[in-house]
């Protein structure tokens, strides 16, 4: 609202500026204006003032006196001009023109060409913009603003790189991870991360540059879990199934227990039909350790068993029957997979979002459809 | 708040504008006072309206508000705040609106300090002024809107064009523009002279220093855009004929010859029909600058945007403005009053001469800049008008022309004594074979027509000097007479002196520039020496820098001459990443008023780079000559006596003169 005003003052101005003069001639007396006489009286002024300082010779500003007489006297003759006159009709359609024209033109012209609902958005107050997603983007930007004037900066390389993976800018996270590396120092971790970041901008495709870093990553820690697993995957990418079975059985092995990426694992193990046993937990695993061969496949199969029978009370758990499927596949029973796939879909058919869920997973087993 | 007040303060200025060309005009008709001081105040208001509107652009670019299309297209949070301040008329869309704010200025100071102007006279200039100024608001708002938003603001914006980050963006666009819209003023005066159907020695009285301040500002701002392209641009080149160029000098040419011409119609009442199609023609060429410039007919540093909406309306505003001035000249010229008689030999004659030479010589710069254009669209075939063409043409038009402008001073109004005034130059024509034999015996190389080009320009120089001497009677008189007289002389006389001695040192720079100019160019690596003109540069060190938006490859050259160390030169490329552009910094070592002058190339794989190092003689005079010139017409300004040229009597009285 305060815009409109605003718009009013200044019409209101605009307006004032045309009635003015319209107002005010007829009561003011005439102003002093110039004329060609005027103009030659002062120029004979100007004569006498420089034949005193003796710019001029005395014949010549003689001369120039009759020549500027001559042209007073004309002047003179012709300066019986008509006198002015007020004619009101005219001065009223002015003003007329200036309250409804100007203001109907303005606001004409204005309503298509300008956006009177927009705010100014100057950078300094969009900085502090409360909307997370814009947030995210801005402090972003500044980073990278900071890092355009700091480029040796590597603790920022750092920090933006995995931001910048996340938001899906993958060759500017190449970037940034590179960076890193250059002015951070070199780690086993932003090796494998650059060499993540590469083969995410290649698509999920571990190109050879990709790999290159790995090993990189792997020379200077042979533990690294993120460069033994893309390592894993290139090599399943190459069709070696079996190479990538035993790095990820050999990173598997070596894992912590709570290494949130063991799921991950499991899973790349199973799809490469690498025989750990992923439907376990961690603890069990470890408690499974000490076991012999037979004890083992025993406890396994009673895990499965009580995870069947939990699913059949309650069918809402996509995991538990991913889990179950994967299990049944791995301990090569393929029969008791298909129906215990079966079950799954009955369990989960009225739930889109999980029948969807179901499909992506079994996607990713290799189980189609 | 603040793009939408600056929005709708230029709508109204538009408003105003075309309330203001319209009511004084019917005022006039009637004699009606009170519609005739409509012009004033709405010129007034106008000025404040469109000011407003532009400092709203500043204050936007200023806080980075990228919600406006125009400063997303053109600023960078990161642009120091002056880029961030010139970046406003660094752009098609913010340079048309600083041209209309200046009409707007220049309006505004007709209002505010022509009270004696003749009340009619100031209606009908201020009209015109108006139907100007309409065009171009019009023109703006709505195919060149600076103040049009953007729905989803972006973060950053798409920075200005390296290029102009410079300081010469603040100085230069400002300065021609001032010069380019100042002549609007004596076009006005002419058009309002037209519609009256007299002209009165007023409207010679106010038509003068009008023009003459538009002409300082315009032969500034040609100057420095000639040095920001020799520094910037990295070939050390300062005037390449290239048509945006011309289209700056041709105004120039025709404004000096209005300018002359002017001067004969206020001291002398002549010349008057003829100063007035000077006027028309100066604006027209100013207007057709603007066009060649805008519309995008050319690309060039200058051609921000081409859009062919653009260019049909700036062409619509051509035909319109010069046409229609032209017609109104045919049809009125005849009805006006011819002013006094001169002999052929008088200072009127000889500044008729100068306008003959000038406007012959921007006739030829108009067909050279035009010819090509005009080719391209009809057949298609690309051909360029050059340097060659430029040389052979305006070359020859411009040796008469210096080779009169120190008679002219010389001869008296109405009637002149050629011969007198050749016994008086004798001296500087002595000194000018002096020179020209001094340079032909020492020069080497180069071509043959410097020498005697010096010698004019020599000749020019003391001509100049000459007058002045004369003037105080130096060595006739004794010298405390002479100083006397010297300090009583009007400032016009100084100005004078002062603005043809500046012809004759820019030309001096420019025949030495171009004929003993040596330049090195090749690849170095660092510890390499190249050997120029004397000089030694030692490449001491590559090293890469962070600039504030840009990143920078600098290269340090030790600069010595005959073992003694000179200095350091620091030439560097930068390369701004939100563009994706790179811009050359040349590194200039004045000498006297000689420069050595390093750019850099592209860099090697092998850690060397390309090296441009030229040593120019003397080339800082091609620009002190036009700020010297400036600096007359300012001197000339600062004179508020009335021109009143005292005519010679008809019969000499020679006992008298020597008296004197």
């Amino acid at each position: 609202m305060t815009l409109w005003f605003v718009f009013a003052l200044m019409t209101v101005a605009a307006i004032f500026a045309v009635l003015w003069p319209l107002g005010r001639a007829g009561s003011a007396a005439r102003p002093r204006q110039g004329s060609e006489a005027v103009v030659y009286k002062d120029q004979l002024a100007e004569i006498e003032r420089d034949l005193a300082a003796g710019l001029i010779a005395a014949p010549e500003a003689e001369a120039a006196r009759v020549e500027i007489g001559r042209r007073l006297l004309a002047a003179a003759g012709n300066e019986a001009a008509p006198a002015d006159r007020s004619s009101l009709n005219w001065r009223r359609a002015a003003a007329v023109l200036a309250l409804v024209g100007l203001p109907l033109a303005a606001i004409g012209l204005y309503v298509p060409l300008g956006s009177p609902g927009m705010p100014d958005a100057p950078l300094a107050l969009r900085s502090r913009a409360p909307d997370m997603a814009q947030s995210l983007e801005n402090m972003v930007a500044q980073v990278e603003q900071h890092l355009e004037r700091n480029p040796t900066d590597g603790r920022g390389w750092t920090v933006l790189a995995p931001v910048l993976q996340r938001l899906g800018r993958y060759d500017d996270a190449v970037r940034a991870y590179r960076n890193a590396l250059a002015y951070g120092g070199e780690t086993a971790e932003r090796r494998s991360d650059l060499g993540e970041a590469l083969s995410a901008a290649a698509g999920g495709v571990v190109t050879a540059d990709a790999k290159a870093e790995f090993e990189r990553a792997r020379a200077l820690n042979a533990d690294e879990p993120k460069a033994n697993y893309f390592l894993g995957l290139a090599a399943e990418q190459d069709g070696r199934k079996d190479d990538a079975a035993a790095i990820w059985r050999a990173l598997l092995a070596k894992a912590p227990a709570d290494a949130p990426w063991r799921p991950l694992l499991q899973t790349s193990l199973a799809r490469v039909g690498g025989s750990a046993a992923p439907v376990v937990s961690d603890d069990s695993i470890a408690a499974a350790k000490d076991m012999s061969e037979g004890d083992r496949g025993a406890m396994i199969r009673a895990m499965v068993e009580r995870l069947a029978s939990r699913l059949k009370q309650n069918g809402d758990d996509v995991d538990g029957w991913l889990r179950l499927v994967r299990a049944y596949l791995v301990m090569g029973e393929r029969d008791k997979a298909k129906g215990a796939l079966g079950d799954a879909r009955g369990a989960v058919a009225n739930d889109a979002e999980r029948l969807r869920q179901l499909n992506e997973g079994l996607k990713n087993l290799g189980l189609d459809g | 708040m603040i793009a939408e007040t600056g929005h709708y303060a230029l709508v109204l200025a538009l408003g105003l504008a075309l309330i203001q060309s319209i009511v004084p005009l019917i005022g006039a008709r009637l004699r009606d006072p009170a519609l005739m001081n409509v012009a004033r105040s709405t010129a007034l208001a106008q000025l404040v309206f469109c000011g407003a509107s532009f400092v709203a652009l500043v204050v936007l670019h200023v806080t980075s508000d990228f919600s406006v299309a125009n400063v997303y297209e053109n600023s960078h949070s990161m642009k120091p705040l002056i880029y961030k301040i010139t970046g406003v008329w660094g752009n098609h869309e913010g340079s048309m609106l600083l041209w209309v704010s200046i009409l707007s200025l220049f309006g505004g100071l007709v209002a505010a300090f022509g009270n004696n102007l003749p009340l009619s006279l100031r209606a009908h200039v201020l009209s015109v002024q108006a139907w100007v100024a309409s065009a171009f608001y019009l023109f703006i708002l709505i195919t060149s809107n600076p103040f049009l938003r953007l729905a989803n603001p972006p973060i950053e914006g798409r920075d200005l064009n390296p290029v102009l980050q410079d300081v010469g963006l603040a100085v230069h666009p400002p300065m021609l523009y001032l010069g380019y819209v100042g002549f609007s003023i004596s076009f006005s005066f002419a058009i309002a002279a037209l519609i009256e159907g007299r002209i009165d020695a007023a409207w010679a009285r106010w038509v003068r220093p009008w023009t003459l301040m538009a002409w300082i500002f315009l032969t500034l701002g040609i100057a420095m855009g000639s040095y920001w392209a020799y520094y910037e641009l990295g070939w050390g080149g300062w005037w390449f004929w290239d048509p945006v160029e011309n289209a700056s000098l041709m105004p120039w040419l025709a404004g000096t010859a209005l300018l002359h011409s002017a001067l004969v119609m206020e001291k002398r009442n002549a010349l008057k029909v003829w100063t007035i199609l000077l006027s028309i023609l100066t604006f027209s060429l100013s207007l057709l600058g603007t066009f060649l410039v805008r519309s995008g007919v050319l690309t060039s540093v200058h051609a921000f945007a081409t859009d062919p909406t653009r260019g049909v309306f700036i062409l619509l505003i051509l035909c319109v403005f010069i046409g229609g001035s032209l017609s109104l000249y045919a049809a009125r010229a005849s009805s006006l009053k011819q002013g006094g008689l001169f002999a052929p030999i008088s200072r009127e004659g000889s500044l008729v001469l100068n306008n003959l030479f000038l406007t012959t010589a921007c006739a030829t710069v108009l067909v050279g800049t035009l010819y090509p254009l005009g080719l391209e669209v009809l057949t298609g075939e690309k051909i360029s008008v050059g340097a060659p063409f430029f040389n052979l043409t305006f070359g020859p038009l411009f040796v008469p022309l210096l080779i009169a402008v120190p008679f002219g001073p010389m001869l008296a109004w109405k009637r002149g004594d050629l011969l007198g005034a050749a016994q008086r130059l004798l001296a500087a024509g002595i000194g000018a074979l002096l020179v020209l034999a001094l340079v032909w015996a020492w020069a080497h190389g180069g071509s043959a027509l410097a020498p005697p080009a010096i010698a004019l320009a020599v000749f020019v120089i003391l001509g100049s000097l000459t007058d002045l001497v004369e003037r105080f009677g130096l060595f006739r008189v004794p010298f405390a007479t002479a100083l006397r007289r010297a300090r009583g002389l009007p400032r016009s006389v100084w100005g004078t002196a002062f603005a043809h001695a500046g012809l004759g040192i820019a030309l001096i720079g420019i025949v030495c520039e171009t004929t003993w100019n040596s330049e090195y160019i090749g690849t170095m690596k660092p510890d390499d020496v190249a050997r120029v003109a004397g000089y030694e540069l030692k490449l001491d060190d590559l090293f890469q820098r962070q600039g504030p938006n840009y990143r920078e490859m600098i290269a340090q050259f030790d600069v010595s001459r005959d073992g003694r160390a000179v200095s350091t030169m620091t030439p560097s490329k930068r390369s701004f990443t939100t563009r994706g552009a790179s811009t050359t910094e040349a590194a200039l070592l004045t000498r006297g008023a000689s420069q050595l002058y390093v750019s850099l190339g592209d860099a090697t794989a092998e850690g060397a780079i390309a090296v441009r190092i030229y040593h120019k003689p003397f080339v800082l005079l091609i620009w002190w000559g036009p700020v010297l010139m400036a600096f007359g017409g300012v001197l000339s300004l600062s004179d508020r006596r009335l021109r009143v040229g005292a005519p010679k009597p008809a019969r000499i009285q020679p006992h008298l003169q020597a008296a004197e």
